[in-house]
């Protein structure tokens, strides 16, 4: 097998707060391979966010990296010193944020952005380096890229933006992309374009994708694989059509009862009763019990580690084979 | 765009022709002009005479269009108390103040911005919190109290610089001007930093607090996220998109500047307009007070019809736009 | 004071759990936290105090001519070699004790402020009720007045002020009608701010239904509008004063300085600021800057409560 291009082992998010310490992500472990799409999925507050910016080195203070390790194609970079870690951001690792309206600098040219990103990370000359921005335009699907260069932002559809971020992200050809919510800003017609042109670039060019999304449909759609968060941790973890179609996690299984469909019959449309625990007050055991319909005693007081079931990984007790019978 | 900048064209003919009217009034009003060309002692009948003869019998409509046509034409009238005619008298101390203003607007800016953004980017270090110390006290403290405090220090004290006029001035056909000498910069140094104290402290408090708002953007955290380099993020993108709203508020204050000039020119006895007019209050000199507020209003509305200008320049988003956009 | 004369006599109770009611207030608890309001706090109160108790705690009466003597002038402070009693701080070329006349110069700076601030404020309420209330031409004349005089910094609105009158009245006033002028001419020059805030607050409270259910059921409007208006603007209000108070204060003595304030006869901060500084040079420099020491504290102190009070109510700022 080779080797992952993304690879986190128990990585563990701190933010410092006057009232003590808040543990964002708690021992978190996945792995994205080459071309591979990994939809990362949860209520906001889950720690989805907080793992991307982790993996990209921006977490920013009070917050810290605590403990585990994440590597890039086997190369540990959660240690690295701060000037070679942004040599790795943008190169290595590309980033897409939720909303294109405002990731893009109002009062420069798109194209000067391009130009700049690409030449901060390549020998490129300028006029170069605005060949390969022409060109990047024109692989996202923006039309007339000749032109649409010298445009500024406000002067671009939400769409186009959206498209032109992403050039932006793929400007020196990363290994890894991490979108997060990229479509959550953008009309319902315009995500399928931008769900697709993720797909491709995986295809293509082997970039691996870390897809981070509170939407389920845009995951059942785009991702290979899913992992599931809940409370700074992954409740459970596998490939995108045993996860939809058949979910172990009792979270997992509500929140794929969330997934509109127009096929399926209404009794699946149920809702998970509660609301996820603060990061002040994260319950003992399992994180989830106090809204699990399934829970009993062991989840009040022990963590479940993940358990490797039908090819998922979940971090339940019912599933423990060992413990008490699973129902 | 063009109607954005007609509108605020519109709005200075406005503010200049509001300003003409209270100029006016003071004129007309405030006061006989009779008594200030004559003795208590002449006869009514003489009186009368000049009267008809500075046609204050006429229409007040007729005379204030007598009044503009003449502000227009440069002639603000004799003054009473030089027996000179009024715009002679500020032609002759307008250098002083404008190269007075120009030095402080510099000073203000230049460290204001320098300040303004060393405190949004080491925000924890000590020297950011002094610096944020003393914009406290320039902002709470008089100007005449700093300039006599800058007297005390300087002039006093230590003997470096001069505590009043301009120096050694260069006539340069009508214009004098301070900038050729040594003598004259030397004297330009305390004076300067008088005036633009206040309006550096209020720079820099703008630039700081903008700058950290653009910090916390998204479009920031997009940029690092793309690997820039810090200094490109800091001072390619962040402070460019800081300056844009400082710009409009830093000219605002700027246009002020001249007119705060009223109190430095007093403390330092800078042959200024400022001082002129000081004068002119003291002694009830009604030409001069009036033609001192017309000119400034010109000038601060001059200065802001430039700000709106310089403000579409830098902003594409309103370059492209109609004027609705604001 | 009739307030707490009515509580007092009737229900302590009531008044005791206002007092309560304050001290359990965000506003108190705000203040508590902060190190440097407290002090500001303290700092005004104690000029407040030594203001209002001159006449009781100086050496001297400054404006009594009778109990000045030249063979005093220019004493330097009390703890240098020629320094005599009871000049604590000296005295100025008129014999004048400066100790004495930087309390008197208080007690008048504080008086000029307090009054100018009352006078911007009711004029800026009263017209932002008027242009807001009435909209229209009355409106528009207010806010454009109120925009042309924003493009002058408030000394020269002061300063022309000041001359006008004296251009009108003519000839020579006496101390009173000097205040009163002063006092005038700093109301004139800030009441825009007022007007502005009232004014937008009107705008808000006129959409809303109780005032035209008011006017359904023959209320009249404007007491409606006063009625709510104003306690909504109480905050915002309290807080322009405050700052208000300070800027007045340096206006007044921005324009004694400048020679069109205060007479030496009977100084303000500002006054004895200006004939220091005719000292500076020949050394006696207490002369200057213990009336500047005074200024300089009062005013930082008042500036600093008042930031603190703009953002404890308005923690949106924060």
């Amino acid at each position: 097998m080779t080797e992952p291009v993304l690879s986190v082992r128990d990585l563990r998010v701190e933010f410092a707060t006057r009232r003590g310490v808040l543990k964002a992500i708690d021992g978190v472990s996945f792995d994205v391979a080459k071309g591979e799409i990994l939809g990362v999925v949860g209520e906001s507050g889950a720690g989805k966010s907080v793992t991307g910016a982790a993996v990209i080195g921006l977490i920013d203070p009070p917050g810290r990296i605590a403990g585990g390790e994440i590597r890039l194609a086997g190369q540990r970079i959660d240690n690295l010193a701060p000037e070679a870690m942004r040599r790795v951001r943008g190169k290595r690792i590309g980033m897409i944020f939720q909303d294109p309206l405002t990731s893009l600098n109002p009062l420069y040219r798109v194209g000067h952005q391009l130009v700049e990103t690409i030449r901060t990370h390549t020998d490129l000359s300028p006029r170069a380096a605005r060949t390969r921005a022409v060109d990047l335009l024109a692989e996202v699907g923006i039309s007339a890229p000749e032109r649409r260069i010298d445009g500024y932002p406000h002067e671009f559809s939400g769409g186009m933006r959206q498209r032109a971020v992403i050039a932006l992200a793929l400007a020196a050809e990363p290994e890894l992309i991490i979108a997060d919510e990229p479509t959550t800003a953008l009309d319902v017609s315009v995500q399928a374009g931008i769900i697709a042109l993720l797909k491709r670039l995986g295809r293509e060019h082997g970039t691996a994708v870390m897809l981070i999304t509170h939407d389920m449909g845009v995951i059942a759609e785009a991702a290979d694989r899913v992992a599931v968060m809940y409370s700074g941790r992954i409740a459970e973890i596998g490939p995108v059509h045993g996860l939809v179609q058949a979910p172990l996690h009792p979270y997992a299984v509500g929140l794929m009862g969330a997934i509109p469909t127009l096929v399926q019959e209404t009794d699946r449309l149920t809702q998970i009763p509660g609301a996820m625990p603060r990061l002040t007050a994260i319950p003992k055991g399992c994180a989830f019990h106090p809204r699990c319909p399934r829970a009993f005693a062991r989840c009040h007081v022990e963590r479940p580690e993940q358990i490797p079931v039908n090819g998922h990984r979940v971090a339940c007790h019912l599933y423990d084979a060992q413990g008490s019978v699973a129902a | 765009m063009l109607a954005f900048l007609l509108n605020r064209l519109l709005q200075s003919v406005v503010v200049l022709f509001t300003v003409g009217l209270t100029a006016f009034s003071m004129f007309r009003f405030a006061g006989d002009p009779v008594n200030q060309i004559v003795g208590v002692d002449t006869p009514p009948a003489e009186r009368l005479e000049i009267r008809r003869a500075l046609g204050l019998d006429d229409p007040v409509a007729v005379q204030f269009a007598r009044y503009a046509g003449a502000v227009l034409r440069g002639d603000f009238g004799i003054s009473y108390q030089f027996r000179q005619p009024v715009s002679a008298l500020l032609a002759e101390r307008m250098p002083a103040t404008l190269e007075l203003a120009l030095c402080a607007t510099l000073f203000a800016l230049s460290m204001g911005i320098l300040m303004g953004v060393y405190c949004a980017l080491k925000r924890e270090t000590l020297l950011a919190k002094l610096f944020l110390a003393i914009s406290l006290v320039g902002v709470s403290l008089p100007t005449f109290l700093i300039g006599i405090l800058l007297i005390f220090l300087f002039s006093v004290t230590l003997g470096w610089l001069p505590s009043f006029g301009r120096g050694d001035t260069v006539r340069l056909g009508w214009w004098t001007t301070g900038f050729l000498t040594a003598s004259g910069w030397r004297a330009l140094i305390l004076p300067s930093v008088t005036l633009g104290l206040y309006q550096m402290t209020l720079i820099m408090r703008l630039v700081r607090a903008e700058m950290l708002e653009v910090l916390r953007t998204d479009y920031i955290r997009f940029a690092r996220a793309r690997g820039l380099t810090t200094r490109a993020i800091h001072f390619g993108h962040a402070l460019k998109n800081t300056l844009v709203p400082v710009i409009t508020i830093a000219g605002l204050q700027l246009g002020s500047v001249i007119a705060f000039s009223i109190i430095t020119e007093t403390v330092f006895q800078w042959p200024g307009m400022g001082l002129l007019f000081v004068q002119a209050v003291q002694n009830v000199d009604i030409p001069i007070m009036s033609a001192y507020l017309l000119l400034v209003a010109a000038i601060f509305v001059t200065i802001n019809l430039a700000v709106d200008v310089l403000y579409t320049i830098v902003d594409p988003r309103l370059r492209l736009s109609t004027g609705n956009a604001r | 004071m009739s307030e707490a004369a009515i509580a007092s006599r009737g229900e302590p109770l009531a008044r005791r759990s206002r007092w309560a009611r304050f001290l359990d207030s965000d506003l108190f608890s705000s203040f508590r936290r902060s190190k440097i309001a407290m002090a500001a706090f303290a700092v005004t109160l104690l000029f407040f105090t030594v203001a209002l108790a001159a006449p009781w705690i100086s050496p001297q009466n400054p404006y009594d001519p009778a109990q000045l003597e030249l063979m005093n002038s220019n004493l330097p402070p009390l703890w240098q070699a020629e320094g005599v009693r009871p000049f604590l701080l000296g005295t100025d070329d008129q014999g004048r004790d400066v100790l004495s006349a930087v309390f008197y110069g208080l007690r008048l700076s504080l008086v000029v402020g307090l009054l100018g601030v009352l006078v911007s404020g009711t004029l800026g309420i009263g017209l932002g009720l008027i242009a807001g209330y009435f909209g229209g031409v009355l409106d528009t004349l207010i806010m454009r007045v109120a925009d042309v005089q924003l493009t002058f910094p408030a000394i020269l609105i002061a300063l022309v002020v000041d001359g006008v009158a004296k251009a009108a009245l003519g000839g020579h006033m006496d101390t009173d009608a000097t205040i009163a002028l002063i006092v005038v001419s700093i109301g004139l020059s800030f009441w825009v701010q007022y007007a502005r805030t009232v004014r937008s607050q009107v705008m808000v409270e006129k959409g809303k239904d109780y005032v035209q259910a008011g006017r359904l059921i023959g209320l009249s409007s404007p007491v409606i509008m006063v009625r709510h208006v104003l306690p909504n603007v109480t905050g915002p209000v309290f807080v322009i004063a405050t700052i208000n108070l300070a800027l007045a204060i340096i206006t007044e003595a921005t324009l004694s300085f400048l020679g069109t304030g205060l007479p030496d006869t009977m100084p303000s901060l500002g006054t004895l600021i200006r004939i220091g500084n005719g000292y500076l040079f020949s050394g006696e420099w207490w002369i200057v800057a213990f009336p500047g020491l005074a200024l300089a504290g009062l005013v930082i102190a008042i500036n600093l409560l008042g930031d603190w009070l703009r953002d404890a109510l308005n923690p949106k700022l924060q």
